[in-house]
């Protein structure tokens, strides 16, 4: 790049150590120093008008029935999402508890014993990045296979929540052995110094000072997997009525955004934007929080 | 002062094995994930095998899918191009704009206060399910594409490989601006501070030094931006229009694989169940591959300091 070499004359006045306002360098400069600026305006321009909108019309269309009313029948007005809202916590609580004691412990064995003496946690470190990069419909086409294909229990909201934490379950190794990997070394070589078995040492030791940040993680991938529609889509299905078991299909707001959003109708068209809303202020919020959450360190 | 003898007693073998068992029960756990993965390809290849039989690797290059009873043919060809070049015009698109904004943000173009507030904004904006987007997508995007294209006499019909590629830039912008700022920010400031000492500008810097530093992070934020780009699903299932046909205009209906998925899975029958989980199976061997390379380029590539 010839602009940044140069000969003297072309970078100084002649005489002076003050370098010149026009020299190619300097104009370069000012040029890129512009364009970096043309790239952060382009690119929070559509960010900003997606949170705008989402606002706008979901402000619009939020009122009490919304979370007392079920949905309307297609072409009448009014109802609400009731059943979606109480269903999308469902999945979500369903997957949590799946997937955070397999996770915890997984990382556990990543962070505490894996690197003893062979290369295992390598390869399971190299599966946690390969499973995180999975698409999250293939996530809901696995789980279509074991739980719901003819032949099966069919749709069902454990269905939905068994697939929703197939994807949390790499956000959550990573963020708990992470938040191990920060825990003094030191502790736990105290807490072996004053006669504790490793599981003592693990268990009531180190697990507990990792607890806030495994707690953060956990929250994240909660509010990832709240947003999450394709893995639900075939598995939970969607259900106009009120909740009744987990073993029945089970409506949720994104799967509701989905529906409704591809209707001609405007009653479900509005009650789409309501649920966005819903969605992105639960998602927002809870990553607020958690990151709030781990400016308090521990150690 | 008295002390306490140290103790001599030993552990008993309840203890051991209880200690034993724990670090099992983890290593257990551990492996359970690797099981996990070898299940998702494995059991999507096996109910994908009808097909497999059935249409062989012609799968791959046949451009009709006709799910009608008594003469289904299915080839995945036109949602194996919608998928590449989605993916690939959002990459075009966002990569540029990505990495410009992630500059603005580690370097020291705005006060420091601000720059935070806006790198707190662009993870967040990661965190919108990709579900919103669609609905801003139709009610939004695509009224402003026809508005914007009627200025020119362009007739556009809305749901189309533009919308579509569109907003999966826009998904995966935040994407590539948070692992390019994260691995520029993370340089050592001696770097920066060599080389404004030795007289280099600062766009100098950034394209001499500090970007080839943080190449790896750089690539690999890229390549994950696009395995995320390939199987996004709803966002692109509700703008890119669903049509099974291989079209050059930008501005025609094109379908992706996982779209395919989204639209078909749940009311599919026999062989097209299959087909499905063929064309699946194409999009998790699409994936991988762009995801074990994003792994190999960061080691590869990776500077030590």
């Amino acid at each position: 790049m010839t602009t940044i070499s140069g000969k003297p004359d072309d970078i100084f006045d002649a005489g002076s150590l003050k370098a010149k306002k026009s020299s190619s360098r300097n104009l370069f400069n000012i040029i890129m120093t512009g364009l970096a600026g043309l790239c952060i305006l382009l690119a929070l321009i559509p960010l900003v008008l997606v949170l705008f909108y989402v606002f706008v019309n979901g402000a619009n269309s939020l009122n009490l029935d919304l979370f007392t009313q079920l949905p309307p029948p297609p072409g009448s007005a009014g109802g609400g999402i009731s059943n979606a809202i109480m269903g999308t916590l469902i999945v979500v609580a369903i997957s949590t508890v799946i997937s955070v004691p397999i996770g915890v412990l997984c990382a556990i064995w990543l962070s505490e014993f894996g690197s003893d003496d062979t290369s295992i946690d390598e390869y399971v470190r190299f599966g946690v990045n390969i499973l995180a990069g999975v698409p999250s419909i293939i996530a809901g086409v696995f789980i279509y296979g074991i739980m719901v294909r003819p032949g099966r229990p069919g749709y069902s909201a454990l269905a939905g929540g068994v697939a929703l934490a197939v994807l949390m379950l790499p956000t959550i190794i990573r963020t708990a052995d992470e938040a191990l990997k920060i825990v003094p070394q030191e502790i736990r070589w105290a807490a072996l110094g004053v006669g504790a078995s490793k599981y003592q040492t693990v268990l009531k030791v180190v697990l507990p000072a990792a607890i806030p940040a495994i707690l953060t993680g956990v929250t994240l991938a909660i509010a990832r997997a709240a947003g999450e529609t394709a893995p639900l889509i075939f598995t939970a299905l969607f259900s106009p009525f009120r909740f009744n078991g987990i073993t029945e299909p089970i409506a949720t707001l994104a799967v509701l955004v989905y529906n409704f959003a591809i209707l001609p109708f405007r009653a479900q068209q509005e009650l789409a934007w309501a649920a966005s809303l819903i969605l992105v202020l639960l998602v927002l919020l809870t990553s607020i929080i958690a990151r709030f959450a781990t400016r308090q360190k521990t150690y | 002062m008295p002390s306490s003898p140290p103790s001599k007693r030993q552990r008993t073998p309840f203890e051991k094995g209880l200690d034993r068992l724990f670090e099992g029960t983890t290593m257990g756990f551990a492996l359970f994930i690797l099981l996990l993965l070898l299940a998702i390809g494995l059991l999507i290849l096996v109910q994908a095998w009808p097909a497999v039989q059935r249409f062989g690797l012609s799968f791959l290059w046949t451009s009709s899918w006709n799910p009608v009873e008594g003469r289904e043919v299915f080839g995945v060809l036109p949602m194996v191009y919608g998928t590449l070049v989605s993916s690939a015009i959002a990459l075009l698109l966002a990569v540029p704009l990505g990495l410009g904004t992630a500059l603005f943000l580690s370097e020291n173009f705005i006060p420091l206060k601000i720059r935070t507030v806006l790198v707190f904004m662009v993870e967040l904006l990661a965190a919108i399910p990709s579900v919103v987007y669609g609905l801003w997508g139709i009610f939004v995007l695509i009224p402003a594409l026809k508005w914007f294209l009627g200025l020119f006499g362009v007739s556009f019909a809305g749901p189309s490989m533009l919308a579509a590629s569109l907003v999966l830039a826009i998904m995966i912008l935040p994407i590539i601006t948070a692992i390019s700022r994260d691995s520029l920010a993370a340089l050592p400031p001696e770097l920066r501070q060599g080389s404004y000492g030795l007289g280099a500008t600062r766009w100098g810097t950034i394209f001499r030094v500090l970007i080839p530093a943080a190449i790896s992070g750089i690539v690999g934020g890229v390549m994950l931006a696009l395995g995320r780009a390939m199987g996004e699903t709803m966002a692109v299932t509700m703008l890119i229009g669903n049509s099974n046909t291989i079209n050059p205009s930008l501005l025609a209906p094109s379908n992706t694989i996982s779209s395919l998925l989204a639209n078909q899975f749940a009311e599919a029958k026999g062989i097209q169940v299959a087909s499905l989980m063929y064309a699946a199976f194409v999009l998790v061997i699409l994936t991988l591959i762009v995801n074990i390379l994003a792994d190999w380029i960061v080691r590869k590539l990776q500077a030590k300091y």
